[in-house]
């Protein structure tokens, strides 16, 4: 199990930065996307491992709980996460059809000084 | 009813923002009065706040009045009070010069955004929760994306998928640090977490270790430390630039993260994480501080001129504060007050040279009321580069001053003065070339290169700007002339920064209530 999840984070979030290296804005969102999926797992695990149990106290019987902190946690960042990723697609998009290239990098500017300055 | 004042400067904007959107989509006139109406509403509160602050209680308010570290607390301190009443304060100038020059009208829901951007910076500088801090932050950075972007075009959009894509990234980051520091310490709460971090046992403090260094890598990138600034000067650079005028408190909000976080609960005496910082925020801020100057004498357009002008004073900033020293937070944080007012106001001047001249540092034909815009600039000048008579000057020698007994002295005193000189050499350039050199040329000599102004913009007031503009040197000079109390409150700040037990004891509700 911990060999599981820590697998699954190291190779998304590996993965992710890979993309994002990739330096195109389509790659780039999804490896954005891929480390948010590994953030979210690490958030989850932050809590401990544990399998079958409620995130919730029963105070009527001696029952396992799990944490339930990190789950609120991920249910923001997932949120957060993927309002981000709609922004960044529509920004990357905007900044597509504007120029008709999909670089993250930004093209040299021809110089207003002209040779002179 | 007093009690929840101290959550309004969040929930106003946050109430004004989407009333904007909703209800007077197509009414610009009644959107610019109410987004005034909000920003002189939230100086008020502000102040009220700083008052209630000034003698140094620590104010808490418990959301949910679910009590601390099981809820989420807005915390109130000196410190605080300072940011808010700060931001409040920058916020109203750069509202007012957006409204004078019409950078409103060129694209839709600026004055949404705005209050949106407020809120997020105001919740910043009160959470007392280190994830409710991440919240805040994704708040001001989403409604930063918006701004960053208004009125579109390629370049603004090319340097937009920059920032973001960075400041993503950032927040991934700041995600993985809390999630490290919460699976060691079990809290979030950032007094509870000041309490349990002195409490780790030694043996534990690997992950702690890691956790601490993530968030401060975090904090680094919205401070635009050194190797982590590279968002920065295309970001502000191809922002609108009242739009980088307001974002020059969103690079203090990293600064008084460090401030907060690395006083409060990884504290110089914390034995876990000791000698953690020292050894390396040091020499990034110097290097910050170098590459900003050099940046200023390299700029071939304004807006990066601005930009690098903003970085050199952030390096100014970050070397007073990783000495982690009171009396050099205590300089850190006048000379902060005062970067946040210089730096807004050089990206005004720098808007209103180009609007009138296009982006480019030319020598060009004399613009339209010249003198006073070169006045300006000059004022800019010497108070980003910390000259006499400005306050500026006062912040630099307050930091030099604190240095004293480092270990770094000589550095630290050689790299402030030697990149205060090319500041200054560069700012001089830029000046000279485009106000002087410019009344020598023929003509028909001008508009084969520079571009033409953005577009032609309907009537406005023209005064507004510049009502703007002189509010912010007003700001400055009061700044100057009331360096004894500013200094003082500085100072009380800092050394309250430095006792945190007042403030665990308060959120934590240890002592009375």
């Amino acid at each position: 199990m911990e060999l599981l999840v820590a697998s699954a984070v190291g190779i998304l979030t590996a993965a992710g930065v890979y993309l994002i290296l990739r330096r195109r804005s389509f790659p780039v969102i999804l490896g954005l996307s891929l480390l948010t999926y590994a953030v979210n797992v690490f958030l989850f695990a932050t809590g401990r491992l544990a399998t079958g149990a409620p995130p919730i106290l029963n105070k009527y019987e001696e029952v396992a709980y799990t944490d339930p902190l990190p789950q609120a946690l991920v249910l923001t960042a997932i949120v957060i996460s993927f309002g981000m990723t709609a922004v960044v697609v529509m920004i990357a998009l905007g900044a597509y059809l504007s120029s008709l290239d999909d670089r993250t990098a930004m093209p040299a500017e021809p110089d207003g000084a002209g040779d002179d300055a | 009813m007093m009690e929840h004042l101290l959550i309004a400067p969040v929930v106003l904007p946050a109430l004004v923002a989407p009333f904007i959107i909703m209800v007077l989509r197509h009414h610009l006139d009644l959107q610019r009065i109410f987004s005034l109406a909000s920003a002189v509403l939230l100086a008020g509160i502000t102040l009220a706040l700083a008052a209630q602050s000034a003698d140094g209680t620590v104010k808490i308010y418990e959301l949910g009045d679910w009590p601390a570290p099981f809820g989420i607390v807005l915390v109130l301190d000196r410190l605080s009070a300072m940011m808010i009443v700060l931001t409040s304060l920058l916020a109203l100038p750069v509202l007012l010069y957006a409204i004078g020059s019409g950078w409103d009208t060129r694209g839709s829901n600026f004055h949404a955004l705005f209050q949106f951007q407020l809120m997020g910076i105001m919740g910043a500088f009160l959470t007392g929760d280190a994830f409710n801090l991440f919240v805040f932050f994704e708040v001001l950075l989403i409604a930063s994306y918006g701004l960053m972007i208004h009125s579109g075009g390629t370049r603004r959009f090319q340097a937009g998928v920059q920032y973001v894509v960075f400041n993503l990234l950032g927040s991934t980051l700041f995600l993985f640090a809390l999630g490290t520091l919460y699976s060691v310490t079990g809290t979030l709460n950032m007094a509870d977490l000041a309490v349990k971090v002195a409490q780790i046992p030694a043996e534990d403090t690997a992950l702690l270790r890691v956790g601490a260094v993530m968030l401060l890598l975090v904090f680094a990138i919205k401070a635009s430390l050194l190797p982590l600034h590279f968002w920065l000067p295309s970001a502000y650079a191809n922002a609108p630039m009242p739009v980088a005028a307001l974002f020059a408190i969103m690079t203090k909000v990293g600064a008084y993260s460090i401030l907060r976080i690395y006083t409060l609960v990884f504290g110089p005496e914390v034995e876990a994480t000791a000698g953690l910082t020292e050894s390396w925020l040091l020499p990034a801020a110097l290097l910050t501080l170098g590459a900003g100057a050099i940046g200023v004498l390299g700029s071939k357009k304004l807006g990066r001129l601005a930009a690098f002008g903003a970085i050199a004073s952030m390096g100014t900033l970050l070397i007073a504060i990783s000495l982690f020293t009171e009396t050099a937070a205590a300089a850190a944080l006048y000379y902060l007050v005062h970067s946040t007012l210089a730096a807004a106001l050089l990206f005004l001047v720098a808007d209103l040279v180009m609007e009138r001249q296009g982006q480019w540092i030319l020598p060009q034909l004399p613009m339209p009321q010249t003198g006073l815009i070169s006045a300006l600039f000059f004022a800019a000048a010497i108070a980003l580069a910390g000259m006499p008579p400005l306050s500026g000057f006062l912040g630099k020698l307050l930091v030099l001053d604190a240095t004293r007994g480092a270990e770094l002295a000589p550095w630290i005193w050689g790299v402030i003065l030697l990149g205060s000189l090319i500041t200054i050499i560069g700012m001089a350039r830029a000046g000279s070339l485009l106000f002087w050199k410019g009344h020598g040329l023929p003509p028909e000599d001008t508009d084969t290169s520079a571009e033409p102004p953005v577009d032609t913009l309907p009537a406005r007031p023209a005064q507004l700007p510049f009502v703007a503009c002189f509010g912010l040197l007003g700001g400055l000079v009061a700044l100057t002339v009331f360096a004894g109390p500013a200094t003082r409150y500085a100072e009380a700040t800092a050394a309250q920064l430095y006792a945190p037990s007042a403030y665990i004891d308060t959120v934590l509700g240890r002592t009375e209530e």
